[in-house]
């Protein structure tokens, strides 16, 4: 432990708290808006004070949105279950086929390896747009448009680069003799693959699957584009706020919250095994 | 001795060319024939680079063999999976499992042979005791010295039993005392159990302490391999002979003349002249065969204080069990030892002699050993 006198302890906090105030401000606002009704929201001077509501959250569950002008149906919570289905099935398959992969390209030298790795970081480098147009053609054309399925597979260009470079990166960091030791012990590649190299990598495929769910969750254009009203996820939903009658603050808070919540939950989760490859130390050597 | 002329293992012209089809391959390892006996321990001797750690990942199976066979006790290898060669290694870099203890790591390899727990425990104390690393059995590796590692390590090749054992520099980070304790320990438990191995060292005591034979290695190819008296006193080439040995040899250029007598040029330096009869016919015939060749003498060979030729000394130290005196010959510097104290200052001029029975003849060319004192190499 290093020698902090109080002062600079008082000083610390106080600046730690200034910088968690300014970044999380508009996250806490959010939160506050998401109890207030739109009346609410909108008069001024803002305040702080008011009586809680829980009706944006009830009319987002209900699926019931009570307009000046009438009300209005919401898929919200269907839109939720989409981006949970979506993300997570899509994060999933990335993992069983990127893991593998990574380690393929991390410990074999084969014939253009090296293309065939950077071929699929490229899918991060054009912008969607760029191959939208001419996939929801071929996507008619099998039957895939408008399916999760279909949507799964195009959400494996957002998912499956990341997790095969940052995962290879961890498995490039193993040293190769730490699973030499244990395949001549009598084990078979498969095993060595499994019971070694997966579990030290565990913090870079933590990370790397928090980091492609995040990016899949926060698509937008993929999901609009190709699929209807039924399969799309909160990101492309959340238009249905924009009402007729208005701008409807109060449910977006409530809506911004229920849907950070899952990658909250998650990154939460996660943490567990990127701090414990923090606190493992060095897999080298 | 519990070792038997039955080879264990045999490598058979075994070539590792790393980057085969690069601009630069780099042959590594080149036309390598080893024989191991069953039960036999063999040192791995050689500088640098020249291709000890290769070998033996040739045998674990982690590195191709580009060319030649490895058999192990009856079994052709080369193309078996690391699993199934019944080979064990300690690795140069310790290679410890991080998530694992100590213990874990050292039980690990029994784990996987089915055996039972308390018979797991009972062979991973025996050898934590045996590396000296019974207090440190519940730590990480991350959390132990580079010494404990390299022991934790060794004890993990050891704990299992394998047709062969492979132990890259086991001992390179221990000090001196530590290591002579464990030599000692190691070499009885290989003797007890009949366990072959090959071990790499950068040490020659180790390798003279704990090997039945010592295998030189340079620039991928194996020089020599033989018991330790026949490196010193038989050396095959010129290398070996300045390889093997401490301090090593003293060597110089020399011009041949033949015919009653048997006379060794140095250009400027002694002219070292021996009656034709104190070499076999054998070697009297392969030296004659050159007119320039390079004579070398060990530095415990030569007798000071005596004998017909004489040079200026450069240094004389006292090491408290031997002198070392270095004079001034043809321009270099001859290294001379003696087990008593020496009165000679710097400057002074020392006489000495060179015996013919301990004078090692070379190929000024090829290096390779032509005579070792009357007999032909
Ligand atoms: N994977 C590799 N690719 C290319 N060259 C290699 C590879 N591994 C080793 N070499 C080269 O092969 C030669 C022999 O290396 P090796 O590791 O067998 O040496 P060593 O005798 O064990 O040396 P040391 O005593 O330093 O451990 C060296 O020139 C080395 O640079
Ligand atoms: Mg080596």
């Amino acid at each position: 432990m290093e020698h902090t006198s109080p002062f600079e302890r008082i000083i610390r906090g106080v600046l730690i708290a200034a910088v968690l105030l300014f970044f999380l401000f508009p996250i806490l606002w959010i939160f506050l808006m998401s109890f207030q009704t739109n009346e609410q929201v909108l008069r001024i001077p803002p305040s702080l004070f008011f009586s809680p509501t829980t009706i944006n959250y009830t009319s987002l569950v209900t699926g019931k949105l009570q307009t000046a002008a009438g009300s209005l149906d919401l898929a919200f919570m269907r839109n939720l279950g989409n981006s949970v289905l979506l993300s997570s099935v899509s994060v999933a398959l990335a993992l069983v086929l990127g893991v593998p992969a990574a380690y393929a390209f991390a410990r074999f030298k084969f014939p253009l390896s090296e293309d065939i790795a950077f071929t699929l970081l490229s899918f991060r480098f054009a912008p969607p747009l760029l191959v939208l147009l001419p996939l929801s053609l071929y996507f008619q054309a099998i039957g895939l448009d408008d399916t999760y399925i279909g949507l799964i597979w195009v959400y494996q260009l957002i998912a499956l680069p990341l997790i095969l470079w940052i995962v290879r990166g961890y498995f490039e960091d193993i040293s190769p003799d730490i699973e030499y030791a244990y395949r001549i012990a009598g084990h078979s590649w498969l095993q060595t693959f499994t019971r070694i190299a997966i579990p030290l990598a565990r913090p870079g495929i933590a990370a790397a699957g928090l980091l492609a769910f995040i990016f899949c969750w926060n698509n937008f254009v993929f999901a609009l584009i190709l699929a209807s009203a039924d399969k799309q996820p909160v990101t492309v939903g959340a238009l249905a706020f924009v009402t007729a009658s208005g701008i409807q603050y109060g449910q977006i808070a409530a809506a911004i919250v229920l849907s950070v919540t899952p990658t909250l939950a998650l990154a939460l989760f996660a943490q567990r095994y990127l701090v414990e490859g923090l606190s493992l130390g060095a897999v080298k050597g | 001795m519990s070792t038997t002329n039955e080879a264990a293992l045999s490598l058979a012209g075994v070539d590792k060319i790393y980057a085969l089809n690069s601009r630069k391959p780099v042959h590594a390892v080149q036309a390598l024939d080893l024989d191991v006996r069953k039960g036999e321990i063999v040192a791995l001797l050689g500088s640098s680079g020249c291709g000890k750690t290769s070998t033996l990942r040739m045998i674990a199976g982690f590195e191709s063999v580009t060319r030649g066979s490895i058999t192990l006790a009856g079994r052709r290898i080369e193309t078996l999976a690391p699993a199934r060669r019944g080979v064990a290694m300690a690795f140069e870099g310790y290679s410890l499992y991080p998530p694992l203890t100590v213990r874990d790591n050292i039980a690990f390899a029994l784990k996987s042979a089915r055996i039972n727990a308390t018979e797991v425990d009972k062979a991973v104390k025996e050898m934590a005791a045996l590396v000296e690393i019974e207090s440190i059995l519940d730590r990480y590796p991350t959390s132990i010295s580079g010494g404990q590692q390299q022991r934790a390590s060794l004890a993990r090749a050891l704990v299992r039993p394998a047709d062969l054992y492979l132990l890259d520099e086991p001992m390179g980070q221990l000090e001196p005392r530590l290591r002579a304790l464990l030599r000692g320990r190691l070499k009885r438990l290989l003797n007890e159990r009949g366990m072959t191995s090959i071990f790499v060292t950068h040490d020659q005591t180790e390798a003279n302490a704990l090997a039945d034979r010592v295998a030189v290695m340079e620039g991928g190819v194996l020089q020599q391999m033989a018991n330790q008296t026949e490196l010193k006193e038989r050396p095959a080439n010129l290398y070996v002979a300045t390889f093997i040995g401490e301090p090593p040899m003293n060597v110089f250029d020399a011009k041949v003349e033949i015919g009653e007598r048997v006379r060794f040029i140095v250009k400027d330096g002694p002219a070292l002249d021996f009656s034709a009869t104190a070499f076999s016919q054998a070697a009297r015939v392969a030296i004659a065969r050159r007119a320039r060749a390079v004579i070398g003498v060990r530095p415990h060979d030569i007798r000071l204080g005596a004998g017909d030729n004489a040079a200026k000394v450069v240094s004389n130290q006292w090491l408290g069990d031997q002198s070392h005196l270095a004079l001034d010959v043809a321009g270099k510097l001859m290294v001379a030892v003696a087990f008593d104290q020496v009165n000679a200052s710097r400057g002074e001029i020392m006489r000495y002699e060179v015996s013919s029975t301990k004078l090692h003849v070379f190929d000024a060319d090829s290096g390779e050993a032509v005579s070792h004192g009357a007999e032909a190499a």
